[in-house]
């Protein structure tokens, strides 16, 4: 049974290798010449706007638990998709099944939408 | 040799756990809490159980990480954590772990191959663990027959058809809840 997953732990070798390599290289080859401008993070070359530690607001919370929410709708798919040319005898039932879940889902989603909570204000 | 692969996945997972608990820094924290969440679906695929440990990665070391760090970030945690020593605090979090421990530690004591072959039969005649551990093997066997989508959804799809359905209303609670928690002003 694990000689099934070989091929999975040499992928996860060579990543882990082929990382440690990268940093263990330029670490050892680059030359350091430090300035206050080569220190300060990097925020895609605008000048940096105050502390990185300030309190984030809410609304990547609300983005992040919607996402989760319909990730796990997404999972329930899944399997659902994967398996329905198994069910020979039950499919009718099986797309009922689904068009009643994403059914309610959707209610879900319209509230989101009108709500605005799609909006970022 | 699958024996040895679990006592590691295991022995990571308790000590990474603790470290969730002892480091300082929140997003220390947060980290080793999903080096917790990768044994576990380690755990889950030597359980044969190949698609909820794909699962735990996506979704528990995944999304639900974000979620986490998110909520740190909200809290603005790491800087002055002297709150969390002072007396009260530290007492609440020791009786509430005392109360888990005291639900925990005496059922995983009772549990005997027995009670987990009643378990899984749900029927006292049936219950005889060396048969039912047994056909757990042939359970094995029709996941190699089916495919590992397959096992999960004949169940899913067929025995548990109303909790399957009433995880959308669930999930529909947590759309609400969020929309009405994050979103007060409007």
């Amino acid at each position: 049974m694990l000689q099934a997953y070989i091929p999975m732990l040499l992928v996860l070798a060579f990543v882990a290798a082929n990382a440690i390599l990268i940093l263990g290289l330029s670490h050892v080859l680059s030359s350091y010449r430090l300035t206050p401008v080569k220190l300060s993070p990097y925020e895609s070359g605008m000048p940096v706007l105050g502390d990185a530690r300030e309190r984030f607001s809410v609304k990547f919370y609300l983005v992040a638990m919607l996402f989760i929410i319909f990730d796990i709708e997404t999972v329930f798919m899944l399997p659902w998709a994967a398996a329905f040319h198994q069910f020979l005898a039950l499919r009718g039932l099986l797309l009922a099944e689904m068009f009643v879940f994403v059914a309610i889902l959707a209610v879900g989603y319209l509230y989101i939408w009108k709500r605005g909570a799609l909006q970022w204000d | 040799m699958v024996e040895a692969v679990f006592w590691f996945f295991a022995a990571v997972a308790i000590v990474s756990a603790l470290l969730v608990v002892t480091m300082r820094n929140p997003i220390a924290s947060a980290f080793w809490l999903v080096c917790t969440m990768l044994c576990l679906a380690g755990i889950f695929f030597l359980l044969q159980a190949q698609f909820i440990g794909a699962i735990q990665i996506l979704v528990y070391a995944g999304a639900v990480m974000v979620l986490f760090l998110f909520v740190i970030m909200l809290l603005n945690l790491g800087r002055d954590d002297a709150a969390l020593k002072r007396t009260p605090t530290w007492f609440a979090a020791v009786l509430l772990a005392g109360v888990l421990a005291s639900q925990l530690v005496p059922a995983l004591i009772r549990y005997s191959s027995e009670r987990l072959a009643f378990e899984y039969t749900r029927s006292a005649v049936l219950a005889d663990p060396r048969m039912v551990f047994d056909s757990t093997l042939s359970a094995a066997q029709a996941t190699l027959e089916r495919g590992v989508p397959g096992d999960i959804a004949k169940p899913l799809f067929e025995h548990y058809l109303v909790p399957f359905e009433l995880t959308s209303i669930l999930l529909l609670a947590a759309i609400v809840g969020a929309v009405v928690l994050a979103k007060r002003r409007i």
